[in-house]
């Protein structure tokens, strides 16, 4: 390791160590009913879906629909295994309290939210993963939504509380820990992504049938790819029921996975830190910045047409579809951000502006 | 358990099954040409719904339905155009992502314009009228649908045969490529295959909401769902497949729900689905096709 990339993982961690100490400062510092704690949450949480479904989608090119019926894995899981024993009762009421009898300490519960979905993929990828394109994409979104009539099978009434809510688990209050979580999750990903099975996976994505002749075996890449991306689904899935405090069934509807396919083409298919970033500003736009235009305005007695509930949303597809129309590649297309990065497009912005300069002293040379 | 038990659900699987037949068309005769799952097909049925519930308001039920077609294939027309018309050299996945997108779309504008309330469905007189079948009571639609996607599915199965316009359709869909060589209008006939396939779905949409008591935002995303599996099933790019594989779907759904298992109605039709697209994934009529590198 050179002297230079020594320093950049220090500049990195102090990065990270500055971030945590802002987000308690602020913590400590601003109201508790402050707009910026639900959209931090809510942000940290859709950066990691974003990031595992783009895992699968941008990295590794299977074009997968089935990210709601594994969050909604990783949700019921947690919340059914750490519902206090004592609460089971109120929760359980049309089926006696239900089938467990046992709570575990939230972290595990987290993980085994994470395993569930985990091997529910590896089941599931056996059948679909040999399918094209498109046809995962249907094949994927169907297993979703079997799963959701599944759990709300009134046999399973015991486990899952069928349609009934499911309330009254454990959840952190401070912003910090869904922070922790996800940006360990993250971590992992990026580190998976730079090793040789990322390399593999992208091979994969860019040409099958050469990434093939090279030695690469497909069906155990997509797999793992699958696997581990909806473990993290599976994590994002118990963190966001964490969010909610509740976990119903009809949350994890095919328009969550949409939702969140729309967050990853914002940041650019094949960009982790381009979908870290969308998430964040999609949370931010939709659930603060755009609240206005769902309010009716009056200037005076002339009331702002247009505007009344869910115009906010209007104008949020017809944003999203300008980006897939004009803007394929999202924030950041392929690339990431770091110094590199920035100085690049700095450098690029600069010349822009000399040239501009250049122009304008031309064309003034040309009027004399 | 006996016959009769059976009968009412039989016979609105029946009904049900025309209807997701209209819409089974429209999903693939795009796919065929543009190997394009139209995950929007099932909001525009939707819509059509809606624009159909706005026109009766003011004006004659009569006028308020040619009127809707009308707008509603304008509408398919459309969205290719805007939506699925600049991406035609993009990578597959961009032009799913921009369908779903214009799915995301519509259904966001009509949340705006109901604010999120189902609407109450006008009464078609005709068809709302109740009869006596088999000792069962139904409504008329229940008898039409099947007659009239037969009619419906014969005279376009004569378009695609006899005509010039079916006959660019079947060449494009065989070869995008070589077609356009030969001097085929690819825009138009792809233009033409929106609009056959959006006035499908609105005349479905008619008979499928008559049977329902109102249109919401999220009404046409299942049906949608259903018929591209029926359109799966039948084998993608097969008109006649995709109209049994309705027929199929429809009927095994409400025998489902009649056994009392009403929470897999749905689910069943992605189980179908799946075993499908393992076993025989060109579907019941669909060819064989081969990749080429």
């Amino acid at each position: 390791m050179d002297k230079k990339t020594q320093k950049r993982i220090i500049i990195d961690i102090l990065l990270v160590i500055a971030l945590f100490a802002g987000l308690y400062v602020m913590e400590k510092t601003l109201p508790r009913n402050s707009m910026v704690f639900p959209v931090l949450k809510k942000g940290a949480i859709y950066a990691l879906l974003a990031v595992s479904m783009n895992l699968l989608n941008g990295f590794t090119g299977l074009f997968s629909l089935g990210q709601a019926g594994f969050m909604l894995l990783g949700a019921y899981t947690y919340a059914i295994l750490t519902i206090p024993v004592q609460s089971r009762a109120s929760v359980y009421q049309y089926y006696d309290g239900g089938a467990l009898t046992f709570a575990l300490p939230p972290w595990l519960a987290l993980i085994l939210a994470g395993v569930v979905a985990a091997l529910f993929a590896s089941l599931i990828g056996f059948a679909v993963l040999r399918l094209k394109s498109d046809y995962l994409a249907i094949a994927t979104l169907g297993f979703a939504e079997i799963i959701r009539a599944f759990v709300q099978w009134e046999a399973m009434g015991p486990i899952t509380n069928g349609s009934n809510v499911l309330r009254k688990f454990p959840y952190f209050r401070s912003v910090l820990v869904p922070f922790a979580v996800v940006g360990i999750c993250i971590f992992v990903i990026v580190l998976l992504l730079n090793s040789s099975y990322g390399r593999a996976f992208k091979a994969i994505r860019d040409d099958e049938v050469a990434a093939e002749a090279m030695g690469i075996n497909l069906f155990k890449h997509k797999q793992m790819a699958f696997v581990i991306s909806s473990f993290f689904a599976g994590v994002g899935g118990a963190l966001f029921a964490m969010f909610n405090t509740t976990v119903i069934a009809s949350t994890f509807k095919s328009s969550l996975t949409y939702e969140i396919l729309l967050i990853v083409v914002l940041g650019g298919i094949g960009s982790v830190s381009g979908s870290v970033m969308a998430s964040f500003l999609y949370v931010a736009a939709s659930e603060w910045w755009l609240r206005f235009l769902d309010e009716p305005l009056f200037i005076g007695a002339f009331q702002v047409p247009l505007l009344k509930s869910g115009f906010r949303k209007v104008v949020f597809s017809v944003i999203i579809m300008v980006v897939v129309l004009f803007y394929r590649e999202g924030m950041m297309g392929k690339n990431e951000l770091s110094w590199e990065f920035i100085k690049d497009r700095l450098g690029k912005l600069k010349n822009k502006l000399k040239n501009i300069g250049k122009k304008k002293v031309k064309a003034e040379a040309e009027n004399e | 358990m006996e016959f009769s038990k059976f009968l009412p659900y039989i016979l609105s699987g029946v009904s049900v099954g025309g209807q997701y037949a209209l819409m089974a068309i429209g999903y693939t005769m795009v796919y065929g040409i543009l190997r394009l799952i139209n995950f929007a097909h099932g909001d525009i049925f939707m819509s059509a719904g809606l624009i159909m519930v706005y026109l009766a308001t003011w004006l004659p039920i009569y006028v308020a339905m040619p009127l809707t077609i009308a707008i509603t294939v304008a509408i398919g027309f459309l969205v290719e155009r805007i939506a699925y018309k600049p991406l035609r050299e993009a990578p597959r996945m961009s032009i799913m992502i921009s369908a779903i997108g214009v799915s995301y779309f519509i259904q966001n504008f009509a949340l705006y314009l109901t604010g999120g309330l189902t609407k109450q469905y006008p009464e078609i007189p005709f068809i709302s009228r109740t009869v006596e079948i088999f000792g069962q009571r139904t409504k008329m639609v229940t008898v039409i649908t099947p007659f009239l996607t037969l009619f419906l599915v014969i005279a376009l199965v004569t378009l695609i045969k006899k005509t010039k316009v079916g006959m660019a359709m079947r060449a494009v869909s065989r070869d995008f490529e070589t077609s356009r060589l030969m001097g085929i209008k690819i825009n138009s006939v792809i233009s033409v295959t929106f609009i056959i396939g959006t006035f499908l779905a609105a005349v479905g949409s008619m008979l499928y909401f008559t049977n329902y008591t109102g249109v919401s935002t999220i009404s046409g995303s299942m049906p949608g769902l259903k018929a591209f599996v029926a359109a799966v099933f039948g084998g993608i790019g097969s008109i006649p497949g995709a109209v049994i594989g309705a027929f199929v779907i429809g009927i095994c759904e409400n025998i489902i729900k009649g056994l009392g298992w009403t929470t897999f109605s749905d689910a069943f039709t992605f189980a179908l689905l799946i075993v499908i697209l393992i076993f025989k994934p060109n579907g019941i009529f669909g060819e064989a096709n081969t990749d080429k590198v």
